[in-house]
């Protein structure tokens, strides 16, 4: 999948996350080495409590447009468990890989009563069977072990990189950090970054 | 840190399209930027706020819309380059302005961006803005990709001073809110010799109005020469097609996208057109002549198809007969936003030629699978959202006083009370302001017997941008309501930008703080003020307030953003629940916190029976604490 052009990644998660961001920050440090990347972005309203997904896509070639079409994800991200099972519905395919932070973002419909949010199972078996590897990993737990549950969205970026199927090794992903972050937030960005690092296998 | 400004030339960035256009700006060497924010179009002005200092340029946050285009307009007079920015409800502000500016014309280089929103993701309403080019004899530019973003902008000026009038430039949400690499050009400085000079008499206005609508059509005549040599207009694919797409702005992307999909390169070709109005005519009809089925992909409504059409139907003879396909055929639908798939579809049912984006048994295990959940996530107040509190004291104030009360609403952050994480407390929507002018119709129709309390509510920046004038006519005309002023001290919905309630300019430089409370007692109004998260005495106020029938007064609901006090100061409170308390279902109070008060930081653990805090969410503002009949919902000051 490392040779796929346009490589298509799907980051979905919930407003607040901190997914625009990491969606940036995965696309600066792919235009400095010389990728095009595109991405596009649900924004405005959303950022409050909406789902928030950004499609990015990378490419030797050329420049793609902001959306990625049904069924041509190649990759999906999820900061909240629930979101990455609801893009597979909509863009997944049997080669499609998925890693997910495992931590719910209960919908209001599930504060009020109105719906049940799945089981963990339910979701970790749907995220299974809907692609070729999945990975449940608990970036909000590591998050919040480093004291900012924001920083579940750098550990997400780091188990991204950690799956091996970005063309560009995990040290240029850190020397973007170190570019775009500030100085005294950069240490624990680059911890949280190499603790995602280390949760996930290469799957290329 | 490198940004717009200081970027070095010749190299690769990934900049958001509007980020591109202020980079575009910078490179044409403008002097001055103004905007009122709305998404999606905010960060074009943001962006040249944040380096204005390094740029040598001037930018404002102007009240609305319409004063600033007049303040760019007169930058343009005095000979500086200016740009301005808005959504499509803002260019509606602006028009009247506008309208009478296409016929008096410009003088350096002023472009106007307005930004689309289709789909509505982000606006009450779904508009395009492109017919206005039309209607004001205007050039209208398109771009289609993240470096036409920037080159198009610095090329919009160069247009708007060979014609000497404004030059409009259309983005939509997935053009101005995505991102791509865009190869850095030279910028330019500003003109600082800025000196007005009105060498005719009239120069400077619309009239003699015949005369100068004359004129300003002529300009356009000039502009359709210039489109058909412009390099923003091509075409791809094969000479004698099948089937000719043409396209604009968005649709560009996602028809090469839907033409690989379906293999079609060697029958399909394509007309990407950046310059849309006045149309390049004899561009187009030389490619409309080489076929007989036409398919118009474009955002919003069928601008660009009618303008084709009429092109045709101008000199049938020189084309031919074309078959037209796009949104009056019903093969690309006439609302909601476009995207390859709708593309795709449409080519593959006018070609009759297959496509399956997903292999029918995945799709089928996905829907069963992913079936399991299908409420969507509403969008509502953040945890710790002061117009959360202040729409509960709403909602008893108008429980208590009995009489039917409602609340008229506009645009903001609290038009999201229309939902129920502000209890269904807003009852209008339409435009900035209309919460307050509205409220002088109710208000006024007590000889009808109408005998509801009416509540207009708004907010601080709403409040400046257009209900001054509505809370002026309402007084004049004794109307009877309560302004309810949602004072967050930021346009919070939009990116948190200042306001003449902040005292702090675009710029980040001090300003004088207009008090909202100040205004209306010097409009003679009975003022009171209320912090919202004091759900006792908010709701007292309001009650009182309601209740001092005649004429109009105010409540001004105060409290910082929640999400503007986050980034600088630790939450007030830590909020946690004593289970021993929280008897859940068997209290009688029917899980009013996560059933009706609908706080995200407030969860309902059904297998408990108890009410959990989400450490992860909660803003820890305390408010739920007060909600909770049973005092079951504890809060532990903070060391601040």
């Amino acid at each position: 999948m490392k040779d796929k052009d346009p490589l298509n990644i799907i980051i979905t998660g919930v407003g607040g996350q901190g997914n625009v961001l990491l969606s940036q920050l995965a696309g600066k440090a792919l235009v400095r080495n010389g990728y095009h990347a595109t991405i596009g972005e649900t924004y405005g309203a959303s950022q409050r409590g909406g789902a928030v997904m950004s499609h990015l896509r990378v490419s030797r070639e050329k420049q793609y447009g902001p959306l990625i079409a049904q069924g041509q994800a190649d990759i999906v991200l999820g900061l909240e468990p629930l979101e990455a099972m609801r893009v597979l519905a909509q863009y997944g395919n049997p080669d499609v890989i998925v890693v997910s932070n495992s931590r719910p973002i209960f919908p209001p419909a599930v504060s009020s009563g109105d719906a049940e949010y799945p089981t963990p199972e339910q979701i970790g078996g749907a995220l299974k069977q809907l692609s070729r590897k999945a990975w449940l990993v608990d970036a909000t737990d590591i998050a919040l072990e480093m004291g900012a549950p924001i920083l579940a969205n750098i550990v997400m970026m780091g188990a991204l990189v950690g799956t091996g199927l970005l063309p560009l090794g995990p040290e240029l992903f850190e020397t973007e950090l170190a570019e775009s972050l500030k100085r005294d937030r950069l240490d624990i960005n680059i911890t949280a970054f190499r603790r995602g690092l280390a949760l996930v296998g290469d799957a290329a | 840190m490198a940004n717009v400004a200081t970027f070095e030339p010749g190299t690769a960035q990934l900049l958001m399209g509007n980020e591109g256009i202020a980079r575009g700006a910078l490179e044409a060497g403008i002097g001055f930027a103004a905007a009122y924010p709305g998404t999606p179009s905010s960060e074009i002005i943001g962006t040249l706020a944040e380096v204005a200092k390094e740029a040598g340029i001037y930018v404002e946050w102007s009240v609305n819309e319409k004063v600033a285009l007049e303040a760019a307009t007169a930058a343009s007079f005095a000979g500086v380059r200016a740009i301005v920015a808005m959504k499509q409800n803002g260019l509606n502000v602006a028009l009247d302005f506008l309208m009478g500016l296409g016929m008096t014309g410009t003088n350096a280089g002023l472009v106007l961006v307005t930004c689309d929103d289709p789909g509505a993701l982000s606006s009450t309403e779904e508009e395009d803005s492109r017919p206005v080019a039309k209607w004001a004899c205007l050039p209208l530019l398109e771009p289609a990709t993240f470096q036409e973003e920037k080159d198009m902008t610095k090329w919009a000026f160069e247009l708007s001073e060979a014609l000497k009038t404004v030059c409009l430039l259309r983005g939509v949400t997935r053009t101005s809110h995505a991102r791509g690499d865009v190869r850095i050009g030279e910028s330019l400085p500003p003109n600082r010799e800025a000196k007005f000079e009105a060498a005719v008499p009239l120069q400077y206005t619309s009239l003699p109005a015949p005369l100068k609508h004359g004129l300003a059509h002529q300009k356009m005549d000039r502009a359709r020469e210039i489109f058909e040599d412009s390099p923003f207009n091509w075409y791809e694919g094969p000479e004698e097609p099948e089937l000719l797409i043409v396209t604009c702005g968005s649709g560009w992307f996602y028809s090469l996208e839907a033409v690989e999909a379906l293999g079609v390169e060697k029958t399909v070709g394509i007309l990407k057109l950046g310059a849309t109005w006045p149309l390049p005519e004899k561009l187009v009809r030389r490619r409309l002549a080489r076929v007989e089925k036409v398919l118009v992909v474009e955002e919003i409504d069928p601008f660009l198809e009618g303008n084709l059409k009429e092109l045709v139907g101008e000199d049938p003879a020189a084309v031919g007969a074309v078959k037209f396909y796009g949104k009056r055929s019903g093969h690309i639908p006439l609302s909601g936003e476009i995207n390859p798939d709708i593309v795709t579809n449409a080519l593959s049912r006018i070609l009759g030629k297959e496509y399956e984006p997903v292999d029918a048994d995945y799709a089928q295990k996905a829907l069963g699978l992913t079936g399991l959940f299908t409420h969507p996530r509403m969008v509502g107040f953040c945890a710790g959202c002061p117009h959360r509190a202040t729409f509960w004291s709403v909602k008893n104030a108008l429980k208590m006083d009995g009489r039917g009360g409602f609340v008229t609403g506009d645009i903001g952050c609290y038009t999201m009370a229309l939902g129920p994480t502000g209890f269904w407390q807003l009852k209008t929507a339409q435009a900035m302001g209309s919460a307050a002018g509205m409220a002088c119709g109710f208000g006024n129709l007590g000889g009808f017997g109408f005998k509801q309390p009416v509540i207009a509510a708004c907010g601080d920046s709403t409040f400046f941008h257009a209900t001054i004038p509505a809370l002026i006519s309402g007084i004049y005309n004794r109307a009877n309501y309560t302004l309810l002023v949602l004072d967050n001290s930021a346009t919070a919905m939009t990116g948190f930008q200042p306001h003449p309630g902040t005292g702090v300019t675009a710029m980040g430089e001090p300003a004088p703080a207009i008090d909202i409370a100040a205004v209306c007692r010097a409009l003679g109004l009975r003022v009171e003020v209320a912090d919202p998260f004091d759900l006792k005495d908010t709701t007292k106020k309001l009650l009182d307030l309601i209740q001092d029938e005649g004429g109009v007064r105010v409540l001004v609901s105060r409290r910082e953003c929640a999400l503007v006090r986050a980034r600088r100061e630790k939450p007030a409170y830590r909020m946690r629940v004593d289970a021993a308390r929280c008897i859940g279902e068997s209290c009688g109070c029917a899980r009013i916190c996560t059933r009706v008060f609908q706080c995200p930081g407030l969860i309902w653990d059904a297998a408990d029976g108890v009410a959990k805090i989400d450490e992860v969410i909660c803003a820890g503002c305390g408010v739920c604490a007060d909600v909770c009949p049973g005092g079951a919902i504890i809060r532990e000051a903070n060391q601040p």
